[in-house]
């Protein structure tokens, strides 16, 4: 820098700050949310984990596990902000459980699923469908659309089984990949059909 | 309809550090820095609509510098902080005699002259972080670089 103009270039030198060093600032918004959580104001957490079935956005509210999203979170935050609240920011320790848990799943050490869910993300008869599916079809077990609906206590509502889980707001945990058409062909899958086979083999309810 | 707060975060968190930083130092500013995005995490879900959330997170931010010069004031201790030692940046010399000018300043020529030069803001924007007119943004940009000229000697 030129000692003789540099009154005159303020502009140009406030244009470089005095310090860059320190923390970065990924750690200071980190350390700032876990602060904002311990004070109620995080709605909705998330995180991006991956998985062998690729990465997936997973999201919880105080009450527990909301939303498993296939793939990274660009869709899932707005969907969550609009459905849920605004207050939507990541906060990798509120899902410590969750992803113990899927860790477990994934190696093959754990069948069923303990996580507290949130299931404000699923109504009326989804919701009713959702729960059915969650208590009645264990690990490695499939089942039509068709007996899911028999099992709500509403035969003719396959239709709205399928739509059912189609919108399954926490695949895996709430094991939507168990329902197959009758005859035993696939259907159809959230995170792809690639997927429904590989967990379908992996809990041993789908052979070669 | 709100976005996610995330993606306030995401576009904004580098900006309002070098902000923060550039108005109060650096040890302040990390500390105004998490304040700030707790403050604007609280009222977030009040908003009424999602025009110029950048200008809303800067306005929480600005606050926040001038609640900080006020609790200067009233704890204003004569010890002088001690001089900062310039650091080797690559070849610059940090400019620090500047940039403890520029904390010297009243907050909201300090605001406007930061959001102006280091983060490149129009005056529009400058206007709705330090609550004027933009007129009265571009008066404390002019007075906040003219009190710099005065007191920064090279």
């Amino acid at each position: 820098m030129n000692a003789t103009n540099s009154t005159n270039d303020l502009g140009e030198r406030l244009r470089f700050p005095d310090t860059t060093d320190g923390p970065d600032v990924g750690s200071l918004v980190d350390a700032a949310l876990r602060r904002a959580d311990a004070e109620g104001l995080v709605d909705v957490g998330w995180v991006v984990e991956d998985t062998p079935v690729g990465p997936l956005t997973l999201a919880a509210t105080p009450v527990g596990l909301v939303r498993i999203g296939f793939g990274h979170e660009d869709l899932v935050l707005d969907e969550l902000a609009s459905e849920v609240s605004p207050r939507v920011v990541r906060l990798p320790g509120r899902l410590d459980e969750v992803r113990r848990e899927l860790e477990e799943y994934f190696a093959g050490r754990r069948r069923s699923f303990d996580v507290p869910v949130d299931r404000r993300l699923s109504r009326g008869y989804r919701r009713i469908v959702l729960e059915a599916l969650s208590r009645e079809v264990p690990y490695g077990r499939t089942v039509s659309y068709k007996e899911l609906a028999e099992r709500t206590g509403n035969p003719k509502a396959s239709r709205a089984v399928g739509s059912a889980m189609a919108t399954n707001p926490i695949p895996i945990v709430v094991p939507c990949h168990r329902v197959l058409r009758t005859g035993g062909a696939l259907g159809g899958y959230g995170g792809g059909l690639d997927t429904k086979v590989w967990l379908l083999r992996h809990e041993g309810a789908l052979l070669g | 309809m709100l976005p996610p707060f995330q993606s306030l975060l995401d576009a904004n968190a580098s900006d309002l550090h070098r902000f923060l930083v550039a108005a109060v130092g650096r040890h302040d500013g990390d500390d105004l820095f998490q304040e700030t995005v707790i403050a604007a995490l609280r009222s977030y879900p009040g908003l009424r609509h999602a025009d110029n959330l950048r200008g809303w997170l800067f306005t929480i931010a600005h606050r926040k510098v001038i609640d900080q010069a006020r609790r200067r004031v009233r704890q204003a201790v004569p010890t002088a902080d001690p001089p900062e030692v310039p650091e080797l940046d690559g070849d610059a010399v940090v400019d620090a005699e500047l940039w403890d000018a520029v904390r010297r300043l009243p907050p909201k020529q300090r605001s406007a002259v930061v959001q102006r030069y280091l983060l490149d803001r129009p005056y529009a924007e400058i206007a709705a972080v330090i609550g004027s007119s933009e007129d009265a943004a571009r008066q404390n940009v002019r007075a906040g670089l003219q009190r710099l000229r005065q007191e920064v000697t090279r």
